[in-house]
């Protein structure tokens, strides 16, 4: 009797992070973002095997082909080689150039503000006031900065922009580890004897995750952005490796022969980056976060 | 209200001092010798040393930046590397360039995003709010370096409506606001524009939705206002965020500029910069940063002041 019963329960609570994600399957638009980010993270990850050509094989026969020619679907670039291949494989160096320093700066601005608002006081002050100071650059030209003075390459690139994001990263962290310190059921942990660690980890951490991650995944489409932008500066990726910023940048010089090509890969960079901010923006009302 | 002024004026020094101390130590993160742009590879001991102790190389990095401060704080920002020119002339010649066209770039960006916002905040969830919803979206997600070459494509190779490059016929480094020159400030300008109407769209619409709302503006409808004069009371209540908003776009088109110059070849501080990095010219490099960013802090600052002029509610909190 007792188990027959059992199985007409409500289902157990499966956590908010689960609520979420059933929020989040309401929303179109996100979900098709999702669905665009999926279908290039799939291209950048199995390019080896699906791609229809070498990224690196140059003929300087069939330089500049147009879109839809035989055998080249996307044509060829400036050196012959395939574009849709290029594309493919461009994918994993600007996925990897957009999405690592906003997960970098997630972590340790997470960090950082956890510990400055914990802490509070002068250390507090302290931190905050100094990267107030990276406030005053405009982020574009402290990353520029950054990677010009670190000279060109990818992981020089990869440390400009956390160190571009990490601030903001941690204003938020900040601010809600402040907002909760305060609160009673704060008091009532620390009573209750819980360690500072453990209080940390479940009240706190649980409190500013949200906040936090919300404002990271809106991080992404700029961080794509200003990775490519970095590389289409000659800062970032180095030729011949495939990126989009990069190829953007070496097509230039054909915008008169063949303008259509030229655009791709900055269109690849554009399609990307608004499933990004369209994502962030069906996560954010999900989570239910005002910006 | 001066107490809060004078607060906000000792405030910014700090963060003042500290953009110099970033702007100096940034380039010795560097590695290899600044001198490698100027001497060449062979060249013997003496020659090394005479040039390191010219350009202060060989005392410490302290003693460097106190100097180098010191002479920035009298207009002196050494002089370029690679050209052998006054930094400061290098710069302030750019920064003109740069300005003008961040100037009308953010015009052009905050009269269509308020325009824009606003129609979508009295219309929330009609067709138009959609249309600017998604000119907003666009406009934060589009790469403007790319945006630059599509214009270029369309309006220049194709269409050869508007010049590709430079600020002037001939690549004359005069400007005057003549329709010649504005020819060539069109794309840059349009291209630079996208991002801060973005932005403004979006707030302009939260604002103004949130604003229709609320009580005071029921009230005032219900005493019989015309619509017009109800959206002066709205406008008014939207400016002080408008102008915060719009002139923080200023400074970051100011210093965001960089990748659509590298586009337009536009002879600003995006194009020094690039130059100073790819020559590794230091004095160069450090003396754009510092002026473009004390331009930011400058900014940042005159925004808090004339806020609560618009708005003496914010002196309370």
């Amino acid at each position: 009797m007792h188990i027959q019963n059992a199985s007409k329960l409500p289902p157990a609570n499966k956590g908010y992070w689960f609520t979420v994600f059933q929020q989040l399957k309401g929303e179109r638009i996100a979900m098709i973002s999702a669905g665009v980010v999926l279908l290039i993270v799939v291209a950048a990850l199995f390019a080896p095997w699906i791609a229809p050509a070498d990224p690196f094989k140059a003929s300087m026969l069939k330089r500049l082909l147009p879109i839809g020619s035989e055998g080249y679907l996307l044509g060829t670039d400036e050196l012959g080689r395939d574009m849709l291949t290029r594309l493919m494989y461009g994918a994993r160096l600007s996925l990897l150039m957009g999405v690592l320093p906003v997960f970098f700066a997630f972590v340790m601005g997470t960090s950082i503000g956890l510990f400055a608002g914990y802490v509070g006081g002068r250390t507090n002050m302290l931190i905050m006031r100094v990267l107030d100071i990276f406030y005053a650059f405009p982020s574009v030209l402290l990353a520029v900065a950054i990677s010009g003075a670190l000279g060109p390459g990818m992981s020089n690139s990869l440390i400009a922009l956390t160190l571009v994001f990490v601030p903001q990263v941690v204003r938020i962290a900040e601010s809600v580890t402040t907002q909760v310190r305060q609160l009673d059921y704060l008091e009532a942990a620390r009573m209750s004897g819980a360690g500072t660690f453990e209080i940390i980890r479940v009240q706190v951490l649980g409190n500013v995750l949200g906040p936090v991650f919300v404002y990271s995944t809106g991080l992404l489409s700029v961080s794509m952005i200003l990775a490519s932008g970095l590389s289409f500066l000659g800062l970032g990726v180095k030729p011949p490796e495939p990126e989009w910023g990069l190829m953007l940048n070496t097509l230039r010089s054909a915008i008169y022969k063949a303008p259509l090509t030229a655009a791709l890969p900055g269109a690849m960079i554009f399609i990307t980056s608004i499933s990004f901010n369209l994502l962030a923006d069906g996560i954010r009302s999900a989570m239910d976060i005002k910006k | 209200m001066l107490g809060y002024f004078l607060r906000r004026i000792l405030y910014a020094i700090p963060i003042a001092l500290g953009v110099t101390v970033i702007s100096f130590v940034l380039v010795y993160l560097a590695p290899g010798d600044p001198l490698n742009a100027i001497a060449p590879a062979d060249a013997p001991a003496e020659v090394i040393e005479a040039l390191k102790s010219a350009y202060g190389l060989d005392r410490p990095l302290v003693a460097q930046y106190g100097l180098w401060l010191l002479r920035a704080l009298q207009g002196d920002l050494g002089s370029s590397i690679a050209s052998g020119r006054p930094v400061s002339a290098e710069v302030f010649s750019a920064i003109a360039n740069t300005l003008r066209l961040a100037c009308v770039a953010s015009f052009l960006g905050v009269f269509m995003g308020c325009l824009l916002g606003g129609i979508a905040g009295y219309n929330k969830a009609s067709w138009l709010d959609r249309l600017a919803t998604t000119c907003s979206v666009i406009g934060v997600s589009v790469p403007h370096y790319w945006l630059g070459l599509v214009l270029t494509i369309v309006f220049s190779i194709t269409l050869g409506w508007f010049p590709a490059m430079g600020a002037g016929p001939g690549g004359s480094g005069e400007w005057s606001w003549d329709l010649e020159h504005l020819r060539f400030m069109t794309l840059p300008a349009l291209t630079l524009c996208v991002i801060p109407m973005g932005i403004i769209t979006r707030t302009v619409k939260a604002l103004v939705s949130d604003m229709l709302e609320q009580e005071f503006v029921v009230s005032l409808r219900a005493r019989g206002l015309s619509p017009f004069a109800i959206f002066k009371h709205i406008a008014k209540n939207t400016a002080p965020t408008v102008l915060a908003v719009a002139a923080l776009q200023v400074g970051y088109l100011m210093g965001g500029s960089i990748l659509v110059e590298t586009v337009f070849a536009w002879p600003g501080t995006g194009f020094l910069l690039n130059t100073a990095i790819f020559q590794r010219d230091i004095p160069l490099l450090q003396g754009t940063l510092l002026i473009l960013c004390m331009f930011f802090v400058v900014l940042n600052l005159l925004v808090d002041v004339v806020q609560p002029l618009l708005d003496p509610r914010m002196l309370r909190t």
